[in-house]
C-alpha cells in the first residue's frame, strides 16, 4: 500500500502554474533582451540613415568625391575626411601589422621564459586600456614635439615627393597615422598571439624534426596555419583604425583643405564628426550624418568581411 | 646549403655542432633580434604614457584637486571634483543598462539557443555591434534623443550619455556572458534539473552563481573601457563646468575635460587635464587589475 502512494505521489506531482509561468516569462525575457542586439543596430541605421537624407538627396554621390566643406556658402563634400580615414587607417595598418604580428611571434615561441612573456603580454593589454584622449594629450603634448625634427628633416630630404611637400607644423596625418599605430597595435597582437596558440603543437614538432631551424618553421609552416586568425586581425584593426576618434582629432589637425602630404594637417571622417557636431546645424547636421553614414557603411563591411574570414579560412585541428 | 659539405661527407663536416656561420642560422639570429626588437617597440608606448601621466599628473594630486570646481579661463586652482562624479555617475548609468540586458542577452545565447537561426543572428549582430565606432553610437544617441529631446524635452544629458556608453558594453557583456556560461560543466544543469529544478531555478541558482567570475571580469573590463570612452559623449552628455545638477541635464565626465582642456591656450587647463589623465589612467588600471585577479582566482 505504501508503496503505491509513494509511486501515485511522484504520478501525480504537477509543475505548479507559478513556476511554469515564471520559468516561461523568463525564456521570453531573455530572448527579448536578446533580440535587443539586432534592434539597436537597426536603430542606429536608421537613425543615421533618416538624419542624412536631406544631405543624400542634396549632393548624391558627389558629396564622395567633392572635398570642399564650407558651411557658410552650405556647400558639403567628404572627399578630404574620406581620403583621410583610408589613408590614416592603411598606413597605421602597415606599421602596426609587421610590429604586432613580430611581437605576437615573440610572444608565442619559447625566446625568453614564461614569465616574461606573461608580463610582455599584459603589458600590451594595458596598452589597449589606456583611454584613447589620454594618449591624445600623450601625443600633442610629447610625441608630436619629438618627432618635429624627424618630420622636418623628412619633408628636406623627400620634399620632392608630394607626400611629403609640405612643411609639418604641429598637428597632421603623420602624428595621427603613428598615435593610430599604437592604438592598434594591441588588438593585432592579442588576436595574432591567440591564433598562433591554436597551431598544434604536433606541427611545430614535425617540423623542426624534419629538420628546419626555428624560423623556419615560423615562417613556413607556424604562419600559413595561424594566417586566418591573423588576417582576421588584421581587418578587425583596420575596423578600429578607421571608426577611432579621439587621439585622432587631437593630433590631425582638422583640416578640410584637401593636402596630398601626409605632413599636412588633415581630417577623418570620425575627426570631423566630433569636432563639428556638437556646434552644427541645419544641413550640416545632415551632411555630418551621411558622413556618419559612409564610416558605418565601411566598418560595417570590414566587420562582417572579418567575420567571413575568419570562419572561411579557419583550419580546424580536432 | 651544405652542398659543399657533401663531397667531403666525413666525420669533421658532418659533425653535430651548431654552425653560426650558417646562412641559415645566421638569419635565424636576424630574424629573433628582430622579433625582440618589435615587442620592445610595442611596450615602449604603454610605458612612455604612463611615465608622461604620473610625471605630469602626479605632482598636482591633492585634496583641493579632487573635490574642487574647475576655475574658468585665465584663473588658477581649482580641481576636477565634478568631472570625477559625472564619470562615476555616467558609467554607472551605463552599466544600469548594459549589465541586465547584456546577462540576459548572454542567457538567452548559452542555456536557449539550439544552435538556430536567431541565435547566429544574435552573435552575429553583436560581433557587428563590437565593431561600430564609438563616434558612431555617439551620433546614435544625439539622433534618437538628443535632438528629439525626448526627456523632459531636456537636450543634452547625463541619462543621453549614459545610454551611449551602454550601446559600447554591450556587446562585450553578452560575449563574456555567453562564453562565461559555456564554461559551466552540463552536468551541473542536468543535475540540477534531476532534482527537480525549473529551468529559471537552474540558471539563477546553479549555472549563473557557477559562472559568476568570468561574467564579473568582463562586466568589470567594460565598464573600464566605457569609463575611458570620449567619443560618444561629446554631444550627448556634453560638458559642465558645474557640479552634476541631476541625470537630464549637462554633466561633465573626466574624459570630455581632458579633451576640452588640452586644446586651450592656458597652461592651468593643460596641467589638470594631465591631473585628470592620472587619476583616470589609475581608475582605469586598478580596475582591470582588479578584473585580472578576479578572473585569475581559481577558473570554474
Amino acid at each position: 500500500m505504501i508503496e503505491d502512494t509513494k509511486a501515485d505521489l511522484f504520478r501525480l506531482r504537477r509543475r505548479p502554474l507559478t513556476e511554469k509561468l515564471t520559468d516561461q516569462s523568463f525564456r521570453l525575457l531573455a530572448i527579448i533582451l536578446a533580440s535587443l542586439v539586432g534592434l539597436i543596430l537597426a536603430a542606429i541605421l536608421i537613425t543615421v540613415l533618416v538624419g542624412s537624407r536631406s544631405a543624400m538627396s542634396a549632393y548624391g554621390l558627389g558629396f564622395l568625391t567633392t572635398s570642399n566643406w564650407n558651411p557658410v556658402t552650405n556647400e558639403y563634400g567628404a572627399f578630404t575626411a574620406i581620403y583621410g580615414t583610408v589613408v590614416t587607417s592603411t598606413l597605421s595598418l602597415l606599421i602596426a601589422v609587421p610590429l604586432g604580428v613580430g611581437t605576437a611571434i615573440f610572444l608565442t615561441e619559447n625566446f625568453i621564459p614564461t614569465k616574461g612573456r606573461q608580463i610582455i603580454g599584459m603589458m600590451v593589454e594595458l596598452l589597449a586600456a589606456i583611454p584613447s584622449v589620454v594618449l591624445g594629450l600623450w601625443a600633442i603634448f610629447v610625441m608630436e614635439p619629438f618627432l618635429r625634427p624627424l618630420l622636418n628633416s623628412l619633408h628636406d630630404t623627400l620634399g620632392w615627393l608630394p607626400f611629403f611637400s609640405t612643411q609639418p607644423e604641429g598637428p597632421g596625418m603623420a602624428p595621427a597615422i603613428l598615435i593610430l599605430v599604437v592604438m592598434i597595435l594591441p588588438i593585432i597582437t592579442a588576436i595574432a598571439r591567440d591564433s598562433l596558440l591554436q597551431v598544434p603543437i604536433e606541427l611545430r614538432q614535425a617540423a623542426y624534426g624534419i629538420g628546419t631551424t626555428r624560423w623556419g618553421a615560423i615562417f613556413q609552416v607556424i604562419l600559413p596555419a595561424g594566417i586566418s586568425g591573423i588576417t582576421g586581425g588584421v581587418m578587425l584593426a583596420l575596423g578600429r583604425a578607421m571608426g577611432e576618434t579621439m587621439a585622432v582629432t587631437m593630433i590631425i589637425g582638422n583640416s578640410n583643405n584637401f593636402s596630398l602630404s601626409l605632413l599636412a594637417p588633415g581630417n577623418t571622417i570620425a575627426s570631423m564628426l566630433a569636432n563639428q557636431f556638437g556646434e552644427a546645424d541645419g544641413n550640416q547636421v545632415s551632411s555630418l550624418m551621411y558622413a556618419a553614414f559612409v564610416l558605418m557603411l565601411l566598418t560595417l563591411i570590414i566587420n562582417v568581411l572579418a567575420q567571413w574570414i575568419v570562419r572561411r579560412l579557419s583550419l580546424r585541428y580536432t | 646549403m651544405d652542398s659543399q659539405a657533401r663531397p667531403a661527407s666525413n666525420s669533421v663536416n658532418r659533425s653535430l655542432h651548431r654552425k653560426p656561420n650558417l646562412p641559415r642560422n645566421r638569419w635565424n639570429v636576424i630574424f629573433t633580434g628582430l622579433a625582440a626588437f618589435f615587442a620592445a617597440t610595442v611596450v615602449l608606448p604603454l610605458v612612455l604614457v604612463l611615465a608622461y601621466v604620473v610625471i605630469k599628473g602626479a605632482s598636482m594630486m591633492s585634496l583641493t584637486l579632487l573635490s574642487e570646481l574647475p576655475p574658468s579661463p585665465g584663473m588658477t586652482g581649482g580641481g576636477i571634483g565634478n568631472a570625477i562624479l559625472g564619470t562615476l555617475i555616467v558609467s554607472l548609468i551605463a552599466a544600469l543598462i548594459a549589465i541586465p540586458v547584456g546577462v540576459g542577452g548572454g542567457i538567452y545565447l548559452a542555456e536557449y539557443s539550439k544552435g538556430g537561426a536567431f541565435a547566429s543572428f544574435v552573435r552575429f549582430g553583436t560581433n557587428v555591434l563590437s565593431g561600430v565606432p564609438s563616434i558612431i553610437c555617439g551620433v546614435f544617441v544625439y539622433g534618437l534623443i538628443v535632438a528629439t529631446r525626448i526627456f523632459f524635452d531636456q537636450s543634452y544629458s547625463a541619462m543621453a550619455g549614459g545610454i551611449a556608453l551602454s550601446v559600447l558594453m554591450l556587446p562585450t557583456i553578452i560575449k563574456t556572458t555567453d562564453e562565461g556560461l559555456k564554461l559551466v560543466p552540463q552536468e551541473l544543469r542536468w543535475g540540477a534539473i534531476g532534482v527537480g529544478a525549473s529551468k529559471f531555478i537552474t540558471i539563477t541558482r546553479i549555472t549563473l552563481p557557477t559562472a559568476f567570475k568570468p561574467i564579473a571580469t568582463g562586466i568589470v573590463l567594460s565598464i573600464a573601457r566605457a569609463a575611458g570612452e570620449t567619443a560618444p559623449l561629446i554631444f550627448t552628455a556634453l560638458f559642465s563646468p558645474f557640479w552634476p545638477e541631476g541625470l537630464f541635464s549637462p554633466i561633465a565626465s573626466m574624459s570630455v575635460l581632458i579633451y576640452n582642456f588640452a586644446i586651450m591656450p592656458y597652461d592651468v587647463q593643460i596641467a589638470l587635464a594631465w591631473a585628470t589623465s592620472f587619476v583616470l589612467v589609475m581608475m582605469i588600471l586598478v580596475m582591470n587589475i582588479f578584473a585580472r585577479y578576479v578572473g585569475s582566482l581559481n577558473r570554474i
